[in-house]
């Protein structure tokens, strides 16, 4: 049987850590499930977790009155759901609900913040890679309020 | 007139056509059949474009959405007075034809290799015909992969042909700019879905059609996976109006789009696009 460590050492989110690191991270996970329309997490709510998708589609949502809830993205098997665990207030921005049956690891914010605060070399690797995250959704959302397929779009 | 000022203005002098048949695809836009009233059948190539002409308001460039056969395909959104007038167009009504011009997709070059075509919103038409040439022809092909991007669900195109895209052996991936939470599918821009795409980033040949930012991303996504720029292909467009490389109209830098593309190498395409004045 795989070992939680084994199974992080192929994220690519975890790619290049040293391996009693990537166990000091594997020692805050654990593994859960989440039945189809099973929220993940609602906006408001604590953020005292991050989920690592091996299995199945998660929207990320939130609810806009008169119109209903909104999806602002989907994140599927290989990506991260949730960052507000870095952050104070670590609050939920927003809603996450599974679109199919969902696998996944999850992991408890505050116990990968107090092994980060403990070693400044885990916590730079961690911090650096969320950082990466980030950047990379923010850029692609902002090609999204462009808007291209508007007043723009070819004929 | 001579017979050689005859010749010379002919590819000015659009040929009528009747609708033979018109689908809406979604609310603004609709494709639709032509068949020319008189004369030889209009074939125009994947990647080509024509002049159509709506008799009394105008005339706009418009790619072709069909395979390499006898019948001309269009789908057109309306957009403007003429794409109106065009996509208003009932069966047995008349539509002018000019065409077809420029140059098409590089189908001979992905023969053997994986091919990645990405479409954006109404950029999905001007690939329709590389996507059935793939689908006829799928054992000239390794892995066939169709990105598929739009505004919101209700905007996607041609969403009734996937399934038999996907039954004949081709990768389609669909996503969406915004959705509400009813849609099960991905939601997200289409240069998102590169990076997990499966195919060859040394050998695939990549077809891009859609708004100019979009492509512009999609490839740099695909130039991270290491795609050469070289095997990119993106179709630009600026404002054809001769279509025959003569008004300068769709000048951009060195290059007539009417006469030189509108398919270009992303290498190109880059450079061309990158003067921020042109």
């Amino acid at each position: 049987m795989r070992t939680l460590d084994h199974i992080l050492g192929e994220i690519p989110l975890f790619e290049g850590l040293e391996p009693d690191q990537v166990n000091l991270i594997a020692g805050c996970g654990g593994n859960v499930r989440f039945a189809e329309e099973q929220m993940l997490f609602r906006e408001g709510d604590a953020a005292d977790t991050f989920f690592l998708i091996r299995h199945g589609t998660v929207a990320i949502e939130t609810f806009v009155p008169v119109s209903g809830a909104v999806t602002i993205e989907t994140v599927e098997a290989g990506d991260v759901v949730g960052w507000s665990w870095l952050f104070a207030p670590y609050r939920w921005h927003f809603d996450a609900r599974a679109l199919t049956v969902v696998r996944a690891t999850a992991f408890d914010g505050a116990c990968l913040r107090d092994k980060c605060a403990a070693d400044p070399a885990l916590g730079y690797q961690l911090m650096s890679r969320f950082a990466q995250l980030l950047v990379e959704r923010m850029q692609w959302m902002r090609l999204r309020l462009l808007d291209v397929y508007g007043d723009s779009a070819r004929r | 007139m001579t017979a050689l000022a005859a010749e010379a203005t002919a590819p000015l002098t659009p040929r009528p056509f009747r609708v033979t048949r018109r689908r809406r695809e979604t609310a603004d836009t609709w494709t639709l059949e032509l068949s020319p009233l008189g004369g030889a059948a209009l074939a125009a190539q994947p990647g080509q474009f024509t002049m159509l002409y709506a008799f009394g308001v105008g005339e706009v460039p418009i790619s072709s959405s069909g395979g390499a056969s006898d019948t001309l395909v269009h789908t057109v959104r309306a957009v403007g007075a003429v794409s109106a007038a065009i996509c208003a167009a009932a069966p047995g009504s008349l539509i002018g034809v000019r065409g077809p011009f420029g140059n098409c997709w590089p189908l001979e070059e992905a023969r053997g290799r994986d091919l990645v075509i990405v479409g954006g919103g109404i950029g999905l038409a001007p690939l329709r015909g590389a996507i059935y040439a793939a689908l006829n022809d799928r054992g000239a092909y390794a892995n066939v992969v169709v990105l598929v991007g739009s505004r919101t669900p209700a905007d996607l195109l041609f969403t009734r042909e996937y399934e038999r895209w996907r039954r004949g052996g081709i990768d389609v991936q669909v996503t969406v700019d915004s959705a509400r939470s009813e849609w099960r599918g991905k939601v997200g821009v289409v240069g998102q879905l590169v990076a997990n795409a499966d195919f060859d980033p040394e050998e695939a040949v990549c077809l891009l059609c859609g708004p100019e930012v979009m492509m512009r991303y999609t490839a740099l996504a695909l130039i991270d996976r290491h795609v050469p720029a070289e095997q990119i292909h993106v179709s630009l467009e600026r404002n054809m109006r001769c279509a025959l490389g003569h008004c300068g109209h769709c000048q951009l830098g060195p290059t007539l789009i009417c006469r030189d593309g509108p398919v270009y190498s992303y290498a190109e395409a880059a450079r061309l696009t990158a003067v921020r004045e042109l």
